[in-house]
């Protein structure tokens, strides 16, 4: 397929599961507020910490609220962080590539652009409350992925944008619970504690793995449900599904078996993949998950450039000695 | 809203009326049409017209409202009330549209080559060398088959006297085709039931048709040639045109930076590497289309096609250098093309054409600005044009001085009424005046698309119908000399 198809598919994809986490990561802390003490108001400021845009957020809305924080992450235009923005870039993708998706698929995306479009310019939905609403966007885009999957080729454009959303969501996922991992923390006291269940339970929640959870750990743990998130090898959202799958639509891609490599892209990610599988827990937390969690976040980038180098045709910062590193 | 929907008190007001005779009645092959409007429940036709525009909508065919910061956009308006060309007429026009497309075929590639029309005297060298779309590159070019024109939108319209008059050739690269086959689409839905008894001819096989024609372009050695729609880009207005035909035709569609050539044949880039490109139907003006031998700075092209396409390692459709005869001092002459390379007389005859370049016309249409539209030769799309009966004294003053200064470059003809279509203004039917635009595709042989786009001017009196200047689209239905003909009665099931 031509390389700039490719290249918009990938990140049509990515833009949607970043526009879906995005709810999920407000929807989440507005769920905790509702379910805690007075106190715990300070929960919308690492919201926008995780952003790396506090400046601009600063600049522009002044002291964090939930109001405010949800004007920025959801319906700010001007910032191409927000869902908004989100889903402008990945309809203006799609729209570049509509010969090359399902009609069906582009009709999705572009419903799903109108309808958060139109909240906004409403200010706010009416006859809705807030967590509907992000129930509505994580809905719309369960709809696109279930579209594309559904009426898209599973050829190397379908492995595109599978790419792209895999990738995407295990880079938020690990953010959601590096967020979290950080402000639940802070005091050992609360360890162990009812509000301690509640909270990494609407951690799960946001990431629709309660219930898996339950099944096969039942108590809440903290080291469970990062092994849950991070290890799982079965759980959609979790960091090793997504890392494991998006492997196998590289090595679709280019044709070459599983377990080898004949570019920087799957040299890359196979070395990651197979990082995550020997990688246990114990290893994980005494190392701290904070670092943990930016070393995979490095990572997952290099992958991304060296996708975009590969096969997109864009030239990026990759260094070049480790770029003509071939197996034989 | 008030009341009930119907024909009842619509008014032909002196113009000729496609669905009405000017004693009121409807004409025979609109009876179907009207009657079923009629007996629609109230509130029904708006009801359609609403999902119509909701559809337009969800499928994205729209426009970005400039300056607007948060994001509206709008869809090309859309009328509900179909225009219908009964059979007998549209046999006529369709005969005489392949009629034109041979002997314009004839004119670009002896104009280029022999140029025996200069020869014979049939039109004068000044008036071909001084037209700006006429491309010296092209000198010596011998497009597989002789033709160059593969893809064709002609421009008609009817005038008060009922006939059909040929306005525009658009030989580069017309569009709206797009349009007559979702226009279609919807209306289906809409009306299934409609559609069935009307015996209205399908529009759907246009891309396929359309892909046979570009096919057959290819180098002859080329097995399973690679076709592809070369695109400006999404920033392009007929962008969705673009893509819609690439995705119904199943190829790709490409923009120039996708391409390359090397080794003197076109490449595009693609995840697997530089595949080969046999045909392209390129949406780029010739100006455009290769930085090398056109405009240097073109940045949407690609460099060396045109070698490439000298050396007949890639077909282009349509060739470069057919806007010469989208000239309208060129288009003037048509009629006598028609006469010269075929020995036949125009079936379709042209709207009469002062050119200024004759000193008695030029006199003529100075003395009679008042009366008369005055064209610059080389624009199109409703610009660079002068409309004196509706202009001020000013803006004939202007024209009157344009004229002199630069005769060559326009043409004057009369006035023309454009026929009418009854057409939902708020709560009842208006005529509006409208246009055609048929599609012709020049293959093995010259194929003329049952349909069309009509376009019409939503603005009460207006007659242009220019969508960039207040113009809608409604669907096209040619109606089949039944029962021989195939008819567009697989009507889906209404939504």
């Amino acid at each position: 397929m031509l390389s700039r198809v490719a290249d918009s598919i990938y990140w049509m994809s990515r833009y949607v599961e970043r526009a879906e986490n995005l709810a999920r990561f407000v929807d989440v802390t507005l769920n905790l507020i509702l379910d805690q003490p007075s106190h715990f108001e300070s929960q919308w400021e690492p919201l926008v910490y995780t952003t790396g845009d506090q400046e601009y957020f600063e600049t522009r809305y002044g002291e964090a609220d939930g109001s405010k924080v949800i004007e920025f992450l959801v319906f700010d235009r001007d910032y191409e962080g927000s869902i908004i923005s989100c889903l402008n870039a990945a309809r203006e993708n799609a729209r570049t590539v509509r010969e090359a998706i399902s009609s069906e698929a582009w009709e999705q995306i572009n419903q799903f652009y109108h309808m958060v479009r139109g909240a906004s310019h409403r200010q706010q939905a009416e006859n809705q409350t807030e967590s509907e609403f992000f129930d509505a966007i994580r809905e719309q885009s369960q709809l696109f992925n279930g579209i594309l999957d559904a009426t898209l080729s599973h050829a190397s454009g379908w492995h595109f944008a599978n790419l792209g959303r895999l990738i995407e969501r295990a880079d938020k996922t690990s953010r959601i619970l590096d967020v979290k991992y950080y402000t639940l923390l802070p005091d050992p006291n609360d360890v162990g504690t009812t509000l301690d269940d509640l909270q990494w339970s609407s951690v799960l929640r946001s990431v629709s793995g309660f219930e898996t959870y339950r099944k096969q750990f039942h108590a809440i743990s903290v080291d469970k449900v990062v092994e849950f998130l991070v290890l799982d090898r079965h759980f959609p959202r979790a960091v090793q599904f997504c890392i494991n799958h998006a492997d196998e639509s590289l090595h679709a891609i280019s044709g070459s078996p599983l377990n080898t490599f004949q570019n920087l892209a799957e040299q890359r990610l196979g070395r990651l993949k197979s990082e995550l599988a020997y990688s246990d827990v114990q290893s994980i937390v005494n190392g701290g998950l904070h670092e943990f969690v930016d070393d995979l976040q490095v990572k997952l980038n290099e992958v991304g450039e060296a996708i975009a180098e590969i096969f997109f045709g864009r030239t990026t910062k990759v260094e070049s000695t480790q770029s003509q590193t071939q197996s034989n | 809203m008030s009341g009930k929907l119907t024909f009842e008190g619509y008014q032909t007001e002196g113009f000729h009326d496609e669905l009405f005779n000017n004693r009121g009645q409807p004409r025979p092959g609109a009876q179907v049409l009207v009657d079923f409007i009629d007996s629609l429940p109230e509130g029904k036709l708006r009801e359609r017209q609403g999902a119509i525009e909701r559809a337009l909508h969800r499928m994205g065919i729209t426009f970005a409202v400039y300056g607007d910061e948060s994001g509206t956009e709008k869809i090309f308006p859309f009328d509900i009330v179909p225009r219908i060309v009964e059979a007998f007429e549209w046999n006529h026009i369709a005969a005489g549209l392949k009629q034109r497309i041979r002997a314009l075929n004839l004119f670009i590639d002896d104009i280029y080559n022999e140029q025996d029309v200069l020869k014979d005297q049939i039109i004068p060298i000044e008036l071909v060398t001084a037209a700006a779309s006429f491309r010296r590159q092209c000198i010596g070019l011998r497009p597989p088959k002789g033709v160059w024109c593969h893809i064709t939108g002609t421009d008609l319209i009817r005038h008060k006297d009922g006939a059909v008059y040929v306005l525009e050739d658009n030989l580069r690269c017309p569009s709206g085709v797009s349009y007559v086959l979702q226009n279609r689409l919807l209306m289906k839905r809409s009306f299934p039931l409609a559609f069935a008894e009307s015996n209205v001819r399908p529009v759907f096989d246009y891309p396929i048709k359309l892909y046979e024609t570009l096919v057959q372009l290819a180098p002859e050695h080329v097995n399973n040639p690679q076709v592809v729609v070369l695109t400006p880009g999404i920033y392009n207005s007929a962008y969705y045109e673009h893509s819609f035909l690439a995705q119904q035709m199943g190829v790709e569609l490409v923009e120039g930076r996708d391409l390359v050539v090397k080794d003197g044949f076109v490449y595009m880039r693609t995840t697997d590497g530089f595949q080969r490109v046999d045909v392209i139907y390129r949406r780029i003006d010739d100006d455009f289309i290769d930085p090398t031998a056109f405009r240097k700075d073109s940045m949407l092209g690609v460099p060396g096609l045109m070698n490439a396409y000298r050396s007949g390692r890639v077909a282009l459709a349509n060739a470069p250098g057919t806007g010469i005869a989208d000239d309208k001092v060129i288009y003037a002459y048509v009629p006598d093309f028609i006469r010269y390379y075929l020995d036949e007389e125009p079936i379709l005859p042209n709207v009469p054409t002062y050119i200024c370049a004759r000193e008695e016309d030029r006199k003529y249409v100075l003395a009679n600005l008042d009366k008369l539209v005055v064209k610059a030769a080389n624009e199109a799309g409703g610009y660079g044009m002068l409309v004196g009966p509706h202009a001020t004294p000013e803006e004939r003053a202007e024209f009157a001085h344009k004229v002199q200064e630069d005769p060559r470059n326009y043409i004057a003809q009369p006035t023309l009424s454009l026929s009418r279509v009854p057409t939902l203004v708020d709560d009842h039917f208006e005529g509006r005046h409208v246009d055609l635009r048929p599609y012709i595709l020049y293959g093995k042989d010259v194929w003329v698309l049952p349909g069309g786009l009509t376009r019409v001017a939503l603005r009460k009196g207006s007659l242009v119908v220019n969508s960039s200047q207040g113009g809608g689209s409604k669907d096209t239905w040619v109606l089949a000399d039944v029962p021989e003909q195939v008819v567009d009665s697989e009507a889906e099931r209404p939504i």
